[in-house]
């Protein structure tokens, strides 16, 4: 036993970034909590049978259930009265949650459950070797956006999982970044006073995918939110309550420092392309230092 | 007390009776009248049930194994392509030793699209892990639902159970049936308490990984626990018997049998035309008999070899296609008799009924009169070649 809910001793990546999310996120919520798990990096790494990280009861189905799961444990709990005293977390990787998952995760915002869905956003399949999810960036390589002579990396941009959040007028949607572990907890205890479902995005940087030393995962974390490529923001009930100001830093800074982004350094033009995606970011959601956002929450 | 009614109004009342606390389903054609009968209790407060409506049945059957994993008694039924959804969902219940019960209103499967009876869909899950019991009747279907929840919550066994019933036949059908009191099947099915489930008090870490060191052996466990099942469901029907008076072995019934030189084997509905047909040909002196297959998961290999062993002829009736190979049941039932020094001097093959495609009368006499010396090897009755545009001979 640790001081903590989710051990050490697991078998993740030096430098994880989820790992330390995992932690973080588990501790806030507290131990009567149960959590459901879509099938990722995660339990690979902390349930290898028989040892388990977990110290709060924890089940792993599918790589796509786990909101339908977690509204299965709800209602089992509300029959049997014990509901109020439990927080419920769902939670999956980026590809989990917003490509094969999106659709039980809908379902279970637009049933209203009181359950706090958490993405852990590397942005990419990391599981089964850095494929293309719906929330890899626009440019990164991966194996099956590969660089090459007629590709700079991934073409499309990342899925709007917030803007489809906010679209199921759920009462809580939050982004955050292990660059700010303090934010983390800060949004998790938060979101366990607001009942319905809630949804928490946070960034995970990982060495493997993303091609950096193993101990600069929190400094790519804040690399990202500080060139306005990962705004950090917080909405209840639909409005737009808080934004991690920042003073924004050329994107290079944050593409020069991981391999996945190599291919496009020497051309100014993709770059371009990155950095008018952090100057949408930082506009709309009055990002800047002492700024206000362009539009209003959606 | 003697009810007439509607198949899916008799199993969402024998549900109603084994007290689930939670239900989940997705409509899908022909289960609905089950689930909305089931959501109209809940609503007038005549059954104490969370009612989850999902988004699809992949969910509906991922709701059930969270609201199970929390030690709740839980249901849900479905059909075709629902199934097929569920199917990553099904193994995993199976895998996880959630006792859930489910009925799948058996239905063809697309494409072409089809509404209509068949069994191609429960067959094709037949090696999930799942026990599958077949009805023959509505009241063998409300019987089954109250001894699946019995023999799936077994603390000797905890493998989900579904109760397979022919879509329309039976869940549209109208019968009488003898409908339990509550104070019968709570003295047959007592409160579930789960071996293992997410409690806050007693944190465990369910559906972990397993490598090849120990994979296996998971495996191998549900596998001997479906021999235990085989043991354990005819117990389980004895004291059925006892408590509401009537008398299911629970894995196979022979129907005029004992003398029989020409058997069918068939499951489900159309056993009940079968025993007709037999009755009829048993009056002009034809010595003709039926072995039904109740429990096709578990599959009583033994139980099936002692009916058949001297039954000079036996064919095998699938309701349902091997596309490419030997019919499901006629390969599993001929299996039973490989190496064997007693046994049928010929075991032909049938397929019939696909797609809702009636087996009638004539259909079943068809196949005691194809029942020669020349075995048959899946052959289809009531095909009409006039609607093939190839030759296939």
């Amino acid at each position: 036993m640790s001081n903590h809910l989710f051990s050490p001793g697991h078998t993740a990546c030096a430098g994880c970034g989820q790992s330390l999310a995992v932690r973080l996120v588990i501790d806030a919520a507290g131990k009567n909590t149960i959590v459901a798990n879509n099938t990722g990096c995660l339990e690979v790494f902390s349930t290898k049978y028989p040892e388990s990280a977990w110290e709060v009861p924890f089940v792993h189905s599918l790589f796509e259930n786990a909101p339908a799961v977690a509204s299965g444990v709800e209602a089992a709990l509300i029959y049997l009265g014990k509901k109020d005293s439990i927080n419920l977390i769902a939670e999956g990787g980026d590809g989990g949650t917003a490509d094969i998952g999106l659709q039980s995760l809908s379902g279970m915002w637009e049933r209203g459950h009181d359950i706090l869905y958490i993405c852990y956003d590397n942005e990419a399949y990391m599981n089964t070797g850095i494929q293309r999810s719906g929330l890899t960036p626009f440019s990164a390589n991966t194996t099956t956006t590969p660089k090459g002579v007629k590709s700079f990396g991934n073409p499309k941009m990342k899925k709007p999982m917030p803007e489809i959040a906010l679209a199921h007028g759920i009462p809580y949607v939050a982004t955050s970044s292990i660059g700010y572990p303090q934010d983390i907890t800060r949004k998790v205890k938060k979101a366990f006073t607001i009942k319905g479902p809630k949804y928490l995005q946070i960034h995970v940087p990982c060495p493997l995918g993303w091609q950096y030393p193993s101990n600069k995962s929190l400094d790519m974390g804040k690399l990202a939110v500080e060139t306005g490529l990962y705004p950090i923001i917080e909405y209840e009930n639909g409005k737009l309550v808080s934004v991690r100001k920042i003073t924004p830093k050329p994107v290079e800074e944050y593409l020069k420092a991981q391999g996945r982004f190599k291919q496009i350094l020497s051309n100014p033009d993709e770059i371009k392309k990155v950095q008018a995606i952090a100057d949408n970011n930082i506009a709309k959601y009055g990002l800047k230092s002492e700024s206000q956002p362009e539009t209003p929450a959606v | 007390m003697k009810e007439l009614l509607e198949g899916s109004m008799i199993v969402a009342k024998a549900i109603q009776l084994c007290r689930p606390g939670v239900i989940s389903a997705y409509p899908i054609t022909p289960q609905t009248h089950i689930v909305e009968e089931l959501a109209q209790m809940v609503a007038d407060g005549h059954l104490n049930a969370q009612f989850v409506n999902v988004e699809s049945e992949h969910s509906a059957a991922s709701v059930v194994l969270g609201s199970e994993a929390t030690g709740v008694r839980s249901y849900t039924a479905t059909s075709s392509q629902g199934l097929l959804l569920m199917a990553e969902v099904i193994f995993n219940i199976a895998g996880m030793r959630l006792p859930i019960v489910l009925t799948d209103a058996n239905r063809a499967i697309s494409a072409p699209i089809n509404i209509w009876n068949d069994q191609q869909d429960t067959i094709s899950l037949r090696d999930a892990g799942w026990i599958q019991l077949y009805a023959e009747d509505n009241q063998e279907a409300l019987d089954f639902h109250i001894l699946a929840y019995r023999l799936a919550e077994d603390k000797n066994i905890m493998l989900p159970v579904m109760v397979c019933m022919d879509g329309f036949i039976l869940t549209h059908g109208i019968e009488t049936v003898d409908m339990p009191t509550q104070e019968q099947v709570d003295k047959y099915l007592p409160p579930y308490k789960a071996l293992y489930k997410l409690d806050v008090d007693n944190p465990l870490t369910l559906g972990p990984l397993a490598d090849p060191d120990y994979y296996t052996e998971a495996r191998y466990a549900i596998h001997e626990t479906q021999k235990k099942a085989l043991a354990l469901i005819p117990k389980l029907t004895a004291e059925f018997a006892k408590v509401f008076g009537r008398n299911y072995n629970g894995l196979i019934e022979g129907y005029q049998i004992k003398d029989a030189e020409r058997v069918i084997v068939a499951m489900g509905s159309v056993c009940g035309t079968i025993k007709d047909v037999i009755d009829e040909l048993r009056k002009k002196g034809k010595k003709v008999g039926l072995l039904k297959i109740t429990s096709f998961r578990p599959f009583p290999a033994q139980e099936i070899y002692e009916a058949l062993k001297n039954v000079p002829k036996v064919a095998v009736l699938d309701r349902s296609v091997s596309l490419g190979s030997f019919a499901p049941a006629a390969s599993e039932i001929k299996a039973c008799f490989f190496g064997k020094t007693k046994k049928p001097k010929v075991i032909s093959s049938f397929v019939a009924g696909l797609g809702g495609r009636d087996i009638t009368k004539d259909s079943i006499k068809e196949i005691y009169s194809a029942l020669t010396q020349k075995e048959k090897t899946c052959e289809f009755i009531d095909l009409k070649p006039e609607l093939l545009k190839e030759n296939y001979e």
